[in-house]
């Protein structure tokens, strides 16, 4: 317990340490798993470490201990948690409850929001066309998702690109991309180390289009073209600042330049296993732990009470 | 969690009906002119009939897509203001407002700086090279 609670913590700052790894290492469909999964994982680990370290300074309330019929001084005399840090943990934890709520109640909005915006479009319009000089392309999430693509964007491409581009964006949609980009936002807000994990989705969520798109068209460095044309178009149309903010593009157009990306890498796959199995096991032993402290302290009241 | 990526569309280099009048209507929109069925049928590259094009071109026109005129022989195509154009306004007043439902939506562009023009410009130049 004195140890093993606080591995999860460590294992969270691991897995955002790998993240810049995995998603330059990974082929991108494989990094965005490894990422969602090792960000889902790392967050509720969490969650449960604060649980557990915040709970023996619960326990240590007069009511809660009545309740529990155990005793607060043998529960302090072997409590392996100061309790500044108990009494940390339990704000800690509070305060990532309330993120996760609200964090989730604004995500739920917005992809209600967008499901409504898609329903008002008749069933047989996949694209949506805006027309307008600015450069925009994106995908609308939903039962029945939308591609918006602006007219300047269109304009701005020749016909095999404007292919690549809609391959791209009918990616997002085909594999709801925006589900991935939903559970690390949550993570993120449950554990605030987790952001960058979140951030590296990002990125690896557009190469998968990209890649995906490549395979449509038949032709990698069309889909470096495609950006490139549309990015540098747009330079000259500023549009409104858009606030996930990534420079991303070339970093996209150079990866698609490069060889295809490997298979498969087994070590970060592997790492993210181990990862998991150590955050595991240490949850269970702190839990073991805390399990045996409460055990004892009953055991204690229940001396107490029979004198 | 498989190990090997199961191919991005399963169907490379063939194209569905509903992405095929995507395109057409992308290439009407794109044009800023009136298409005959041979341009939007050149437009569109290898691997597509010219009867399929005139299929599509026919039912866009039918969903008050896309206008048509008389031209030469046969008809002109051109797009039509879609009354999605209005929804599409909305997806974009979106992106405008917070974070979050800006997040919900997957950008084919995200932000660039000017710093990232002489880049780009490489970086194409060395995609046109190919």
């Amino acid at each position: 317990m004195r140890f093993v609670v606080y591995v999860p913590f460590a294992a969270a700052l691991m897995v955002t340490l790998l993240a810049a790894v995995a998603s330059r290492r990974l082929p991108p469909r494989i990094a965005t798993w490894w990422l969602t999964l090792s960000g889902i994982a790392a967050a509720t680990a969490s969650l449960a470490a604060l649980a557990l370290l915040a709970f023996t300074a619960v326990g240590q309330a007069a009511p809660v201990a009545a309740e529990g019929h155990w005793s607060v001084p043998a529960l302090q005399a072997r409590d392996p948690v100061i309790t500044p840090v108990a009494l940390a943990s339990l704000m800690i934890l509070l305060a990532a409850a309330a993120a996760l709520l609200i964090t989730a109640w604004r995500r739920l909005g917005a992809l209600a929001e967008a499901r409504r915006l898609c329903r008002s479009v008749r069933p047989d319009r996949g694209l949506v066309i805006v027309d307008e000089p600015g450069l925009h392309a994106f995908a609308v999430p939903g039962a029945a998702g939308r591609v918006v693509v602006s007219s300047g964007m269109l304009r701005s491409l020749d016909g095999a690109e404007r292919r690549a581009l809609l391959a791209h964006e009918r990616s997002h949609l085909r594999h709801r991309h925006h589900l991935f980009l939903t559970a690390l936002r949550l993570a993120a807000a449950v554990n605030p180390l987790l952001y960058p994990v979140f951030r590296a989705a990002v990125f690896t969520i557009e190469r998968w289009a990209d890649e995906d798109a490549a395979e449509a068209v038949q032709d990698r460095p069309l889909v470096a073209r495609t950006l490139g044309k549309a990015a540098l178009a747009s330079l000259r149309h500023p549009a409104a600042a858009l606030p996930l903010a990534a420079q991303h593009v070339p970093r996209r157009m150079q990866a698609l330049l490069a060889a295809p990306p490997p298979r498969r890498t087994a070590v970060i796959l592997a790492l993210g296993a181990v990862l998991l199995l150590i955050t595991g096991l240490s949850l269970l032993e702190a839990a073991h732990d805390t399990e045996r402290l409460f055990e004892a302290a009953m055991h204690s009241y229940q001396a107490m009470h029979r004198q | 969690m498989a190990a090997t990526p199961e191919p991005g569309t399963g169907r490379p280099g063939r194209r569905m009906a509903g992405e095929l009048e995507a395109e057409v209507l992308a290439a009407l929109w794109a044009a800023g002119r009136p298409l005959a069925p041979a341009e939007v049928h050149a437009e569109l590259g290898a691997g597509v009939a010219y009867t399929t094009v005139t299929t599509i071109l026919h039912r866009l026109h039918r969903k008050g897509l896309a206008d048509r005129r008389r031209y030469s022989r046969g008809y002109a195509y051109g797009p039509a203001a879609d009354e999605a154009t209005h929804t599409a306004e909305a997806m974009h007043a979106v992106l405008r407002r917070g974070h979050d439902r800006a997040a919900v939506l997957a950008r084919f562009l995200s932000d660039l700086s000017p710093a990232d023009e002489q880049v780009l410009q490489d970086l194409l130049r060395q995609a046109e090279e190919r």
